[in-house]
């Protein structure tokens, strides 16, 4: 179902957040007994949610193209597994991104609006959207102003995703609302409720250059927010917690979350993904540990 | 003051993992039983998860630790002796409890006191032992160089609790290598007493791993782990040092097989657990 036209949600019916209760029950998740083929299983599920990023200074074309085959096929001499969701990179290096995965199925995405800080003008950052789109994103990763949004100009964050999402055409857009600057969790909510009913496709919890990154329990919250926004209105949000997910162990807690709350119609890479840079060799060490029963080292997989 | 009998605090043996103490993740233990009967310790049995934690533990901690400078070793493993030494007392009756005469105890501790000693002597002497300016027939420089080899698994001798457990750590220490070690089974408290004195000597946390448990159990583990490089048993049965050698054939890995007796001092046991590197420097350039 396409975005109704935005109009901004009636903040007032939000409840207040019970960190308490929020954090406990994302402890809960932590505890599942996740074995065998199900383990299998959710492994080769997550390496079909990632966005494998790189957003540094130093990323070049060649690292990009790098990192594109890896995404395309993750374990070399095991097509069943992957490939990976989508590429994400700077604007500048998504016309490389874009020729590497050629029709392989994988999509690009690009950061863009000033990222990671969002501290520039509004129309620099509109036009930002606009080259990565025309270099072939697919996907556009924004940042909302966050310095705005605890200022409480929530009108404005919400105009200046509606402007965005203009700006993106066919482009899918996630709003990233980095909530290692949102303080709490009642901000992160509200945040969440702006960017969904401005149109956001996918909400993110972070860039990545903010610590604390993704968590369980922020992630809990935002998906709650989704969970209510389509009970009302009837229309699916994507997930995607970033930064800090190194461990297969805990892009599996993440999924049993995302079961356990959104249930198996998100449980696919168009409704959820990982922004992740270094969870790939993770996955791969513990799948190949399920399928030979030995524990896996670095020294074998290719470093991207 | 009070002469009611007091109560007693008698030390719980955990695993030495990442530098810390924790108990097994499997909840599991054995009982240790010493004369007539007595219940000397509930001794953790590690699991292979404990096992892998421990790997990572010690993959973790092999960058900076073979970084350090040859110096440096040297001074933290005499620290250790220093530590075990202030601490004989309690090594002796630990020993005693598992069955050494008082005289046999007190051997084996000043035995492995004088071993830490003597591979801390080593430290920046065995690197130039083993190296090598080779002849080329070519115009290079050409030499050879000893290396640490990374992440070492070990199974200390069974019949020993201190003296081989320190006859088979302080080399690999030496040598820039981490590991993880499996105690003795029926002789398991000095090692998590000597994981103590490590603990407190600069050691840094990973860098040494001492797990108890069933070696049954755990060998094939030590054997089959992909990212261990190098695995030291000590044992006398063939068939345990076949069933290393044959698991440990899926990486290569090396596998340098011991008599279950402590090893005697000697470089050697560091040169086994090192790489040579070699390299061609051109010349007349």
């Amino acid at each position: 179902m396409s975005a109704p036209d935005p109009s901004f949600p009636d903040l007032r019916t939000l409840s207040t957040i019970d960190q308490v209760g929020v954090e406990e029950r994302a402890r809960r998740f932590q505890a599942r007994s996740i074995k065998k083929e199900s383990k299998l299983s959710a492994l080769k599920l997550a390496v079909t949610m990632l966005d494998v990023t790189t957003l540094e200074g130093k990323d070049s074309p060649g690292k990009v193209k790098q990192m594109c085959v890896k995404a395309m096929r993750p374990l070399p001499g095991d097509p069943g597994i992957g490939p990976a969701a989508a590429v994400c990179v700077y604007p500048r290096l998504v016309r490389v991104a874009r020729e590497a995965v050629g029709r392989s199925g994988v999509r690009v995405a690009s950061v863009a609006t000033g990222f990671p800080s969002g501290q520039s003008r509004l129309k620099e950052r509109l036009s930002e959207i606009r080259y990565a789109v025309g270099a072939g994103a697919d996907e556009i990763d924004m940042v909302i102003s966050r310095g705005k949004l605890l200022h409480g100009e929530f009108r404005s964050i919400f105009d200046e995703i509606v402007r965005c999402k203009e700006a993106c055409g066919e482009a899918h857009l996630k709003v990233i609302l980095e909530t290692g600057e949102l303080q709490t969790y009642d901000t992160v909510r509200i945040a969440s409720e702006i960017a969904m009913a401005a149109g956001a496709d996918f909400i993110k919890t972070s860039t990545g250059k903010v610590q604390p990154a993704a968590t369980l329990p922020v992630t809990l919250v935002m998906l709650e927010a989704i969970q209510d926004y389509h009970d009302r209105t009837g229309r699916m949000v994507g997930m995607k917690p970033a930064g800090g997910i190194s461990e297969a162990k805990t892009a599996i807690h993440y999924l049993v979350m995302l079961k356990e709350t959104l249930g198996r119609a998100w449980l696919t890479n168009e409704w959820f993904r990982f922004g992740v840079s270094s969870l790939t060799n993770d996955l791969l060490m513990q799948i190949r540990k399920q399928q030979t029963g030995r524990y896996q080292s670095a020294d074998y997989f290719t470093k991207d | 003051m009070s002469t009611k009998k007091r109560l007693a605090v008698s030390k719980t043996y955990k695993l030495y993992l990442g530098g810390k103490f924790p108990r097994t993740e499997s909840g599991r233990y054995y009982e240790l039983k010493g004369r007539k009967d007595t219940l000397l310790a509930n001794v953790s049995r590690a699991s292979r998860k404990d096992f892998r934690n421990a790997v990572v533990a010690a993959r973790k901690a092999w960058s900076g630790w073979a970084a350090t400078t040859a110096c440096l070793r040297g001074q933290i493993l005499y620290r250790v002796a220093e530590m075990l030494e202030g601490r004989a007392g309690q090594f002796e009756e630990e020993l005693r409890a598992q069955g050494a005469t008082p005289v046999a105890a007190r051997k084996e501790v000043t035995a492995s006191v004088d071993l830490f000693v003597h591979y801390a002597g080593w430290s920046d002497k065995y690197q130039s032992l083993f190296s090598s300016v080779n002849p080329v027939a070519t115009p290079h420089f050409n030499f050879s160089m000893p290396e640490s080899t990374g992440v070492v698994a070990a199974v200390a001798p069974e019949g020993s609790g201190l003296l081989g457990l320190s006859s088979v750590v302080a080399p690999i220490l030496v040598g820039g290598n981490t590991s993880v070690i499996l105690a003795s089974h029926a002789r398991p408290l000095c090692a998590i007493t000597l994981a103590e004195v490590l603990n407190s000597s600069d050691v840094p946390g990973g860098t040494v791993n001492i797990l108890t448990g069933l070696r049954d159990e755990l060998l094939p583990q030590f054997a089959e782990h992909m990212d261990v490089n190098a695995l030291l048993v000590c044992s006398d049965e063939a068939g345990e040092t076949r069933l290393a050698q044959e698991r440990a054939a899926e990486n290569v890995k090396r596998v340098i097989p011991h008599a279950d007796a402590p090893l005697a001092e000697s470089p050697y046991h560091i040169l086994d657990l090192q790489e040579i590197k070699t390299t061609w420097h051109p010349v007349g350039v």
